[in-house]
């Protein structure tokens, strides 16, 4: 899509602002008719804000916050599905200055319990059923945040000394405290719920910069409409789905409930120009396209193919939106007919997919970031569109290959002024991550002399699902102490077998039994009962029986890299290792 | 009001006509996901079929720690 430079001209300026408090109530004022949130449940629209309605619903929570002592650089945690307040609240905080920890609310209570305490929040917004079961567990004993609101709680819950956000009532005007550049912003955790925790501290400049260089490719202005699918405290939705359409004037709109057959309907409802699309969600709308146009009777179908064929010709040199729309009508008047482009990163996407849709006149904008690198490195700019690559580096980003191969494929390295501060209390992890200003990203990639980014999969011990979530092995070791076995450990197995893919990653437990110790249907019922207490995307899919003990360092830690390379050599993958 | 065997029987029961697997292959205590074979999205469209059969909502995270179907009658139960 062309740089619309009227777009360019009407947004709020992010470069002429020192913090995302300032620069949304700039948006607040510019741009205060305008709508900025629609709230939908299945059928029902909840509300409809303006952007005034939104300050006015946002001011009395900064004041509240405020008179609890809740302010400059304290930290509040938001836990919510995507929603109006999710936002709001968002931005109480940003006024008073505080600093943001937005957390997975898919994670489980005693995950959240454990990042609370890690972020060392001093304040927490969430929804009743998440607060219910934090203080349902054995570790809310240790929950210490002084103030805590929760939402739609029923009138006889008992709240466990939380305060109703529905009962939040303010005198006065809270004062509003400005930040600067390289103040912190949000704390945003990219893994280590069970095990080391990685709290990515962002600053206000990493959002500003980011905001600066997404909107240049991909503007957005009043009348825009993007759809909030992907959780808000992930750097994709905070981004895409708050501070990118809010400096721009445009509107958000938010689902309460996430089934398949009710984004499809929103798509046309509310005539959604823009939405961020995980692979696993577009793998479901490309199921049930395929699943209509084969309905077709034959004759029908042959003329759709040949006006697939036809637009895909039309369209080989760059995409044209208003052609495709006419040719292939009734396809997107099924997304609403003014969508532009569907986002999709965080994970792997399979290039025939892509395809498909581009076929169809559907643009995909295939990117790559981490939350690290401040959300978006690389996005495909559809000029021309590239099925098989991540994109070109955003304005602003500089991206290298490190220590290539003979394939010219090497570790991915970053340096933008969007690269986070550095990991929470973790000078180690840090120093190991961002070295002379260069964030060292664990992914292996390659330009071609197009200057698009291709990637071959990771030397990170690590996977990426399909709904775009980051497992570390050591985050799901805990769910397996107490096997009996001697002793285990958990990989990634394209960690000890690289592939030069992003696809099919999957995690394994390798095991050294005991000392004369068979391998039993017993055991391997307890492992799949264990397995099945994690979400199932955290679940492991393969195990490999070890027969040497595991090299360990002085202070009895695995060695994970040495045990990696020894499994390496002397096995292969396919004989060694078993399918659970 | 339906007891709990009851709900689990018309769970099972929606849950092989719409994924279309032989009823008596599914049980009670079976982790879905696995039994099924389906992914999160999927399963978030069952909910919807059980939402219309039984005449009640079901908000989204009331599926988020849930495996198996004997827990998801249990949440359906609270709810009529």
């Amino acid at each position: 899509m062309p740089l619309n430079s009227t777009a360019q001209l009407a947004m709020v300026d992010p470069s002429k602002h020192q913090s995302l408090g300032s620069a949304l109530s700039e948006a607040l004022d510019k741009f205060s008719n305008e709508t900025c949130l629609i709230e939908a449940d299945r059928e029902r629209e909840n509300h409809r804000l303006s952007f005034r309605q939104f300050g006015e619903g946002s001011l009395p929570l900064a004041k509240f916050l405020q008179d609890r002592g809740i302010g400059s650089d304290s930290r509040t945690a938001i836990v919510m599905t995507n929603q109006s307040r999710w936002l709001m609240a968002a931005y109480a905080i940003f006024y008073t200055g505080g600093v943001l920890i937005p957390l997975d609310y898919k994670l489980t209570a005693t995950e959240h319990l454990a990042l609370l305490a890690h972020s060392k929040s001093e304040a927490l917004i969430t929804e009743y059923h998440l607060w219910r079961a934090m203080t349902e567990t054995d570790r809310f004993r240790e929950f210490s945040a002084g103030t805590v609101l929760v939402t739609d709680a029923p009138k006889s819950a008992d709240l466990h000394g939380a305060l109703r956000w529905e009962d939040v009532k303010a005198d006065g005007q809270p004062v509003y405290t400005p930040r600067q550049r390289k103040d912190w912003a949000c704390i945003v955790y990219s893994s280590g719920t069970g095990g080391r925790p990685k709290g990515c501290v962002m600053t206000h400049e990493n959002y500003l910069e980011q905001c600066a260089a997404l909107t240049s490719l991909f503007p957005f202005w009043p009348g825009v409409r993007y759809l909030s699918i992907l959780p808000t405290n992930h750097a994709i939705d905070f981004m895409v789905g708050f501070i990118g359409p809010f400096l721009c004037g445009a509107t958000v709109v938010h689902l309460r409930t996430l089934r398949p057959e009710f984004v499809r309907q929103a798509f046309s409802k509310y005539q959604i120009t823009y939405v961020t699309l995980v692979p696993l969600i577009l793998k479901n709308l490309l199921t049930g396209l395929e699943k209509r146009f084969d309905e077709l009777p034959p004759f029908k179908r042959f003329v759709f193919n040949r006006l697939v064929a036809l637009n895909r010709a039309l369209t080989k040199k760059g995409p044209n939106t208003t052609l495709s729309r006419k040719l292939l009508k009734q396809v997107h008047a099924g997304f609403g007919g003014q969508l532009q482009t569907i986002f999709t990163g965080g994970a792997f996407s399979d290039p025939a997919m892509l395809q498909y849709f581009y076929d169809l006149g559907i643009l995909v904008s295939n990117g790559y970031g981490l939350t690290e690198a401040g959300t978006a490195v690389t996005l495909n700019d559809l000029k021309p569109f590239r099925a098989d690559t991540v994109g070109k580096p955003l304005p602003g980003m500089e991206v290298k290959v490190i220590y290539p191969d003979s394939d010219e494929i090497g570790q991915v390295a970053v340096r933008s002024k969007t690269v986070m501060s550095h990991y929470l209390d973790d000078p180690e992890l840090t120093s190991q991550t961002i070295i002379d200003g260069w964030l060292i990203t664990g992914d292996l990639g390659r330009f071609d002399s197009e200057g698009h980014l291709q990637l071959f999969g990771r030397i990170k011990n690590m996977i990426v699902t399909e709904e775009g979530k980051n497992v570390y092995p050591e985050d799901i070791e805990k769910t397996f102490e107490g096997l009996p076995v001697k002793d285990f450990c958990v990989f990634a197995a394209n960690y000890i077998w690289p592939e030069r893919s992003m696809a099919g990653e999957k995690l394994i437990i390798v095991w050294q039994l005991h000392e004369g110790q068979e391998l039993t249907g017993a055991l391997l019922e307890e492992l799949a009962e264990r397995n099945k207490t994690l979400l199932n995307f955290k679940r492991i899919s393969g195990y490999l029986t070890w027969p040497e003990e595991f090299p360990r360092t002085a202070s009895m830690k695995i060695k994970r890299q040495v045990l990696a390379e020894e499994i390496r050599q002397r096995l292969t993958r396919q004989s060694a290792l078993k399918d659970l | 009001m339906q007891t709990s065997e009851e709900i689990i029987g018309e769970i099972l029961n929606l849950a092989a006509a719409h994924f279309n697997v032989s009823r008596g292959e599914l049980s009670a205590n079976d982790d879905f996901f696995k039994k099924l074979g389906i992914d999160s999205l999927q399963a978030l469209e069952m909910l919807t079929r059980l939402e219309n059969h039984f005449k009640i909502e079901l908000p989204d995270y009331e599926l988020q720690d849930v495996r198996d179907f004997r827990t998801l009658a249990e949440r359906i139960k609270a709810r009529l």
